[in-house]
């Protein structure tokens, strides 16, 4: 599996899991659907950026911190857009950046560069 | 008549070994190292303008054992083209009949020093490594090195890995006589049975190559080298001197390391040494490949086919090889809880 597809299948299931976790949040609990989509949305949005990071650098911990920036500013925008929860969203989309980040630098594979030989 | 003091005559022995390089394409720079049969001197190769290194015999003998041996020595590294063996260039003989050959200068440090600039254990694993397969090629070659110790692998400037001195080597597969061997300076040389002596008070007799010789280094020889059973000779004696060397690696200590501190040992690198040193060599590894197969598994957090595990172990080895992601879902777990229990109150 490639980088990218990598960090969209894990950016969309860890994002979906992040986005239910508002059940137990009772206040929010009559709109966890649309929390959910959202939350998969930054999900996929984020696992698409992540994994074509991957893809052109090679390093675990630019890799995680990509992901940390990306998760951050992502969630720091839906916060902006729900006007609260800034903790709740942010914190945990900022983590999943993370987890993200270091699953594509860690498994997928990257393009595959052709190889030469020439003795003359 | 008057006689030549000590530092004459210890100057006029000096300038009598210096090989005459007159009509050859070298040009002598200076020794690099002695050993028991001959010196190694830095040199330049005039006709490409490089640096290289030359072994030239000590005895300046046509068609004796020793330049035999040389020349076998160099014939060895011949067939042995290998990015972590050093090369020959040229092997002749000079005008005063000393037989030599050329080699690539390495410019580097002997692995034992170079381990002080190294405190990573993975760091020297990997340098391992590539002792291995330099080893197992030679192997695949049906050549066994015989005299492999920290002293015989250099690390060269570029971290490029090169096994030294294949004097000892001993040709299993090939139409040259086997078990000829050649001197080394750290080698520990036996006395032939007919040499040693014979009746009741005579020590047990340590068995001889075909030569008559034992030739390697205590602490990284096989007991069957040791005994002297060359019949019995394959690649698992090697294994046994690798079993040492990284050991060896393993035990010491850097530069930046208190003298007196011990390294932590590791249960399963020491049953990968365990293994490899094993009195018995049904007991060793079958082959270095399997060796390097072992270490690389412990290097990629998997377990090593040389010791059992039990839960507690398998645990352990789980989280040192997925420390990151299980810290990693354990903050983003332990952050949900802490803002469920701050959102209730």
């Amino acid at each position: 599996m490639n980088k990218i597809l990598l960090g969209l299948l894990l950016g969309a299931v860890l994002g979906a899991m992040d986005g239910a976790t508002a059940w137990f949040t009772p206040a929010v609990r009559t709109q966890l659907a649309g929390i959910i989509i959202g939350s998969t949305i930054k999900g996929l949005i984020a696992g698409i950026a992540i994994g074509f990071f991957a893809r052109k650098v090679h390093s675990l911990l630019l890799g995680i911190g990509f992901g940390l920036a990306v998760g951050f500013v992502l969630a720091f925008i839906v916060a902006q857009m729900q006007h609260g929860y800034y903790f709740e969203i942010i914190l945990p989309g900022s983590i999943v950046g993370m987890i993200v980040g270091y699953a594509t630098q860690r498994y997928g594979t990257a393009p595959a560069v052709p190889a030469t030989s020439r003795q003359s | 008549m008057k006689s030549l003091s000590d530092k004459a005559l210890k100057r006029l022995r000096e300038s009598a070994d210096v090989p005459d390089l007159v009509g050859t394409r070298y040009r002598l720079l200076e020794q690099i190292a002695r050993g028991g049969m001959g010196v190694v001197y830095a040199a330049e190769d005039q006709t490409l303008a490089r640096r290289v290194a030359i072994k030239v015999l000590d005895v300046p003998v046509l068609d004796s054992d020793l330049a035999h041996r040389l020349n076998r020595e160099a014939r060895v590294l011949a067939r042995l083209e290998h990015p972590g063996i050093v090369p020959v260039h040229d092997v002749g003989t000079l005008a005063d009949g000393r037989v030599f050959y050329t080699m690539k200068f390495v410019e580097g440090r002997r692995l034992d020093e170079h381990l002080e600039s190294v405190p990573s254990v993975p760091d020297r694993l990997r340098l391992f490594l590539r002792i291995c397969d330099a080893v197992a090629f030679a192997h695949a070659r049906g050549v066994l090195h015989r005299d492999l110790k920290p002293a015989n692998v250099m690390v060269g400037a570029f971290g490029e890995v090169l096994v030294m001195d294949w004097g000892l080597a001993k040709i299993v597969r090939d139409s040259v006589p086997a078990a000829e061997s050649c001197a080394d300076p750290d080698a520990v040389h036996f006395l032939a049975p007919s040499a040693l002596p014979t009746g009741p008070e005579a020590a047990p007799a340590s068995a001889v190559t075909s030569h008559g010789t034992i030739l390697g280094t205590p602490g990284y020889m096989s007991p069957e080298q040791t005994r002297g059973d060359i019949s019995s000779l394959d690649q698992r004696s090697d294994i046994f001197s690798l079993g040492a060397l990284l050991r060896f690696l393993l035990a010491t200590p850097a530069s930046r390391e208190p003298s007196e501190s011990t390294r932590q040992k590791d249960k399963a690198l020491d049953a990968v040494c365990d293994k490899a040193t094993a009195i018995d060599p049904r007991e060793r590894y079958s082959s270095v490949s399997d060796l390097s197969a072992d270490v690389s598994r412990y290097l990629d957090g998997l377990p090593v086919t040389a010791r059992r595990e039990n839960l507690l172990d398998k645990a352990s080895r789980f989280y040192r090889r997925h420390t990151i992601p299980i810290l990693l879902m354990a903050a983003y777990l332990a952050m949900r809880i802490l803002l469920l229990l701050f959102s209730r109150r």
